[in-house]
């Protein structure tokens, strides 16, 4: 809503207070006053000129050459390029010395040939909106009505000498957009008087009721309609004042009549349409549902296709309007029109808000309707308008109203204690300061001891319960006078859980292993939706998606974290190290919640270590990315239940590809991204995991016990192994941990052969083990009775040879 | 022969000054204390002297002896040192080449936001409550006071899978489960922060995917200052110690009053500035005390309890503490954005 500063004058005395410093009140006590705006900042030296002359410029087609008088000694000569221009017209002349938008300074100048001592404005040049001037005068410069005096300014005329608040209202507060309804506010916060309009309309002895009868099918969606006739209406220009107004408050001058209204709907809040009566065609308005594929041209000369859930107003058989929203072109106020219906009408949010949104019009009408009116004002609002009609359009007043009223307004009456305003707040406000808080609002009160008792007024619908009324208390009170205090009472202990401290633990780990936390999208496409998806259920789809690449809900993270990591690739960051922790969805099935899994992923590729001046490089490989794997489950103290399976997953590499076990449960995998799909996304080798880190922190893990440090020296024996290719490490170690008992402390691969020196088919596997006994010092024989054993098994289970 | 051996004293000594390395020194050492040194030698003629010039002249060789064999041991030590002293310099490095990188990665700056202000509220006695981020339409909208012809929530607006299903709009449905659970009883004290959607195009301060972290306490008699006293020590924790906060009446349906809460501009000081677009002051979060409707919906005793509720946007407050200019960095990590998340201020 914007508010003229000049315009609220009117109805509260705003003397001693700038427009900033009652922008910062109203902001302060509950309205965002998003902006004030000065209207004629930056611009002088604008006044009314007479255009004494007009001729044809000499040396070009579209040039007047004007001779104006500026109300100085001497009319001066201005060129004018407008199409519009004429000898009588008053109009804006921008003098020499003026400066207009932009900081445009006018100067004395030749235009081809012919001196030119000024310029005479269009209504944009004087920095209006466009959309906001009259159309007659879009393409040309303002003409004035003939009573304005030459030389007096020329902005002032046109009320640009004013400021303007740009209230950004939230939801509940319908109520400030209207004039009056900033005037209560304002009212309240100045704590001085609001001054009402009080309309004073004489009619004639015609009854409206002779004119229209009002029939209502539909009075759930419209318990109130008002219809007034106003006659022998002459359609002209409205006042400039009002014109002024209006685009100072958005909105754009047509004619009186439909100026008035729309007056009317920004001093009283209540959307007004006039009717021409004549071409209405009938003596009756019926309101009711629209047909199913009924059609009707609406304002803009759209044609609209309605259903029942539109409102229609009709002329009996015909839509004349769609209530509430727009009015229809057939029954349009023209510049020929001499009677006018004028409706006020009460039509319910919800209806207005389906039409409107059906058909894509918001209109200042329909906004008002939805957030709710005040039903005590659509007769105020109605009389309001006959008056300024009588007054602007010359027009008769008929007597009376035809009207269908079934609305019922019950006030809202609200009690609340002293005692709890002040325990809610934490104040201590006397119940003095609380009656006169309400008195300011002009709610009506009455004090019982320290119980107060409230009637809402309609105005403010927003208020129904006993918390809204310690809202008003609050902000008119002020927030800055409410003490800072903590909550009192028994303290709670303030903790991670377990599972919380697990993810922290887990992303300190990977960042310390030098990965980057990446938090991506949950919504992807279809095709990357379920790409290596640990688990494959039906993807959830948005019911209405804004594009395909964010349509469906994640199954997977490393599709994700290959577009990070290809992004970073094409920006010459040629090694990247990222993780997630995040969602995956799972489906239960239509309206059921998903499954969300939390996972683990990460991806990796380029240099492991940077190339540096040592000389030194390393690629990253599988077992980069493995070393990082089982440092975060030996962080979690689950480094022995784990194990790695070569397997086939799609979109990875087949031979470097092992999916992850724990305690016998699948719980992710590991490996290289397949070659086919790296070249797709112009990656080199990359490298990702993704884990159920649910499935993760759910493992029991044995709680932390010391273990003495060894007081006895170990024994190493290392031994080679020719064994199979296809045989895998993991097997024959698990071969030696079994055999080798209580006594092997650690076996551990340090190297592996697969050379020229090796028979086809062969490779050499050498293991160190470490036996140890904490009780003792081992001997050579002890130590080697259990090797022996261990050979023995390896030898038997895997078929190995020893090396030579 | 007393002579003879002070000629030979001096004779050692001027070769040890001489010496210049340890296998020299060894050679003096061997020609002149060895068994067929000079001085043996010298000694040999004892024979022929007299018995009472015997013992004296053997005390001289004696010290004659010690004197060169300190001198040796005196000029071996100065060799060594002198040796080491040359290997060491040979080993000289240029310290000022650098180090070898130890390549670790940082939280994500939404993470970095999130866990301070958990950090902060755990200290508290807050614990962190989490929720999924496909919600129910209760408990995204009516649990809180949003029923379904509420105009605040346009189906254009939210990210709907089915009717009654949806993206989150907001973390607030975390606060109505937890409420929930807690069956009636208080004190409830939890911070939830998560993702959540809304129907938005991405464009530089719009992301249809954002992370909000929420607040909230209910138990009896907890009071719109309490909400004030929180929110004062929330904002000098992650603002600093000098910031000021107020509170601007607003309108939130599930608390009432409702507030916004301005924290006193963290780069002019409240001076006025880009930042702060003159005003001194810079809109962080949104807050209230929690709606009647929205404790009965969730089984508590409206009349018993009361409760305070504020939530903030992650992203917001990432943008403004770091100066960050486009929000759509926070999910395109880039790494030459996430590595400046690292330090620890």
């Amino acid at each position: 809503m914007f508010v003229s500063y000049k315009w609220l004058q009117e109805y509260v005395d705003l003397s001693g207070i700038t427009p900033d410093e009652l922008a910062e009140k109203i902001t302060r006590s509950g309205i965002e006053v998003e902006g004030v705006e000065v209207l004629n900042e930056g611009l002088k030296g604008i006044v009314i000129g007479h255009v004494l002359e007009r001729e044809q410029h000499p040396d070009a087609d579209k040039l007047s050459k004007c001779l104006v008088d500026i109300g100085e000694e001497n009319p001066v000569q201005i060129i004018c390029g407008a199409p519009n221009v004429d000898k009588g017209q008053k109009v804006a002349v921008a003098t020499v010395g003026a400066v207009l938008p932009g900081n445009f300074k006018i100067k004395k100048a030749k235009l081809r040939g012919e001196e030119s001592n000024g310029m005479i404005c269009s209504l944009s040049e004087l920095g209006i909106e466009g959309k906001l001037i009259a159309k007659e005068f879009s393409e040309g410069i303002f003409v004035f009505p003939n009573d304005v005096t030459v030389g007096e300014d020329a902005l002032e005329k046109l009320q640009r000498d004013d400021q303007i608040l740009e209230l950004g209202l939230t939801a509940n507060r319908g109520d400030c957009l209207s004039m009056l309804g900033v005037a209560y506010e304002v009212g309240a916060i100045l704590n001085r008087e609001v001054k009402l309009p009080n309309p004073a309309v004489k009619t004639i002895s015609e009854k409206a009721t002779d004119y229209v009868q009002i029939k209502v099918e539909a009075k759930e969606d419209n318990p109130l309609y008002v219809a007034k006739v106003i006659k022998n209406v002459t359609v002209t220009p409205s006042p400039l004042w009002m014109q002024g107004r209006l685009m100072a408050e958005g909105i754009r001058p047509h004619n009186n009549v439909v100026d008035i209204t729309n007056y009317i709907l920004l001093e009283y809040g209540q959307p007004l349409h006039a009717f021409d009566y004549d071409r209405l065609g009938s003596k009756e308005i019926l309101v009711r549902r629209a047909k199913v594929g009924e059609k009707m041209v609406t304002l803009d000369d759209a044609e609209r296709t309605l259903t029942a859930d539109h409102l229609v107003i009709t002329n009996g058989s015909e839509p004349v309007a769609l209530a509430g929203v727009m009015g229809g072109a057939n029954s349009e106020v023209k510049a020929d029109t001499t009677t006018v219906l004028l409706e006020s009408a009460y039509f319910v949010g919800p209806t207005v808000r389906k039409a409107s949104k059906d058909h894509g019009l918001r209109s200042e009408a329909s906004s008002r309707f939805e957030k709710g009116v005040d039903p005590n004002r659509v007769r105020a609002a109605a009389e309001r308008a006959v008056e300024l009609l009588a007054l602007y359009a010359g027009g008769e007043v008929l007597d009376g109203e035809a009207v269908v009223d079934t609305l019922q307004v019950e006030p809202v009456v609200i009690s609340i204690t002293l005692e709890k305003i002040n325990r809610v707040l934490g104040t201590n406000i006397s119940i003095e300061e609380v009656a006169n808080i309400f008195t300011r609002l002009q709610f009506e009160t009455s004090v019982d001891n320290e119980t107060i008792t409230v009637t809402v007024p309609t105005r403010r619908g927003d208020i129904t319960i006993e918390e809204d009324l310690i809202e008003e208390v609050a902000r008119l009170y002020g927030y800055d006078n409410i003490p800072s205090t903590l909550p009192m009472g028994s303290s709670t202990p303030g903790y991670l859980t377990t599972y919380q401290q697990k993810r922290r633990t887990v992303r300190h780990y990977l960042e310390g292993a030098g990965l980057y936390q990446a938090v991506t999208y949950s919504l992807t496409s279809e095709a990357k939706a379920t790409q290596y998806a640990l688990e494959t259920r039906e993807p959830i789809k948005l019911a209405m998606p804004m594009s395909e690449d964010r349509s469906q809900l994640r199954l997977s993270i490393i599709p994700q974290l290959l577009e990070v990591v290809k992004y970073n690739v094409a920006r010459q960051i040629d090694s990247v190290a990222v993780y997630e922790t995040g969602p995956v969805f799972l489906s239960n099935g239509t309206d059921a919640l998903p499954d969300e899994r939390e996972h683990l992923a990460g991806a990796i590729t380029g240099l492991r270590e940077q190339h540096q001046w040592q000389g030194e490089k390393k690629e990253v490989d599988f077992f980069v990315l493995k070393g990082i794997l089982e440092g975060l489950f030996a962080k979690l103290g689950l480094e022995q239940k784990v194990e790695y399976r070569q397997a086939a997953v799609e979109g990875m590499h087949p031979g470097r590809t092992a999916q992850i076990y724990l305690a016998g449960q699948k719980i992710g995998f590991i490996g290289q991204v397949h070659p086919t799909v790296q070249k797709d996304l112009d990656l080199k080798e990359t490298y990702v995991f993704e884990l159920s880190l649910e499935t993760v922190f759910a493992e029991e893990v044995a709680p932390l016990q010391y273990e003495s440090i060894p007081r006895f020296p170990s024994i190493t024996r290392d031994i080679a192994l020719v064994v199979g290719k296809e045989k895998v490490a993991g097997e024959i170690e698990s071969i030696i941990v079994e055999a080798g008992g209580k006594l092997l402390k650690d076996v551990h691969v340090f190297d592996l052969y697969e050379g020229e020196h090796m028979e086809p088919g062969k490779k050499s596997l050498a293991f160190s083990l470490k036996y140890f006994d904490p009780e003792k010092t081992l001997t050579d024989e002890e130590v080697t009775k259990v090797h022996e054993k261990v050979l023995a098994a390896v030898k038997e289970k895997s078929g190995a040879v020893l090396r030579g | 022969m007393q002579e003879r051996l002070k000629e030979l004293q001096q004779e050692a000594l001027e070769a040890i000054q001489q010496a210049t390395d340890l296998k020299a020194l060894n050679e003096i050492r061997v020609s002149y204390l060895g068994k067929k040194g000079p001085i043996t030698e010298v000694l040999k003629g004892m024979g022929k002297l007299s018995a009472e010039e015997r013992p004296k002249m053997g005390a001289l060789a004696n010290e004659v002896r010690d004197i060169i064999s300190a001198n040796i041991e005196e000029k071996q030590q100065g060799l060594e040192a002198a040796a080491v002293e040359a290997q060491l310099a040979s080993e000289t490095i240029d310290v000022t080449l650098p180090g070898r990188p130890v390549q670790t990665g940082n939280h994500h700056p939404l993470t970095r936001i999130v866990e301070e202000i958990e950090d902060l509220f755990i200290g508290m006695g807050y614990t962190v409550a989490e929720g999924p981020e496909v919600e129910k339409d209760y408990y995204n909208f009516e649990a809180l006071n949003l029923p379904k012809s509420h105009p605040a929530r346009d189906a254009q607006d939210s990210f709907y899978i089915t009717e009654e299903v949806l993206l989150r709009t907001q973390t607030s449905p975390v606060q109505a489960r937890t409420m929930e659970k807690h069956d009636g009883k208080g004190p409830v004290k939890i911070i939830c922060p998560g993702k959540v959607y809304r129907r938005d195009s991405d464009d530089a301060t719009h992301s249809h995917q954002f992370m909000q972290i929420e607040g909230l306490v209910v138990a009896e008699n907890i009071r719109m200052s309490d909400l004030k006293g929180t929110l004062e020590l929330f904002a000098k924790k992650l603002f600093g110690e000098d910031r000021e906060i107020r509170l601007r009446p607003s309108f939130f349906p599930f608390t009432e009053p409702s507030v916004e809460v301005d924290v006193s501009c963290f780069k002019c000081g409240g001076h006025g500035c880009n930042i702060c677009k003159q005003t001194g002051w810079i809109e962080v979060l949104g807050s209230g005390m929690v709606h009647p409707n929205v404790l009965e919906m969730s089984g508590f005793d409206s009349k018993k309890y009361s409760g305070f509720a504020f939530g903030m946007g992650v992203e917001r407050i990432a943008m403004l503490k770091y100066g960050i200019d486009d929000i759509r960095h926070f999910y395109t990590n880039d790494v030459r954005f996430l590595k400046q998340f690292q330090v620890k201020e």
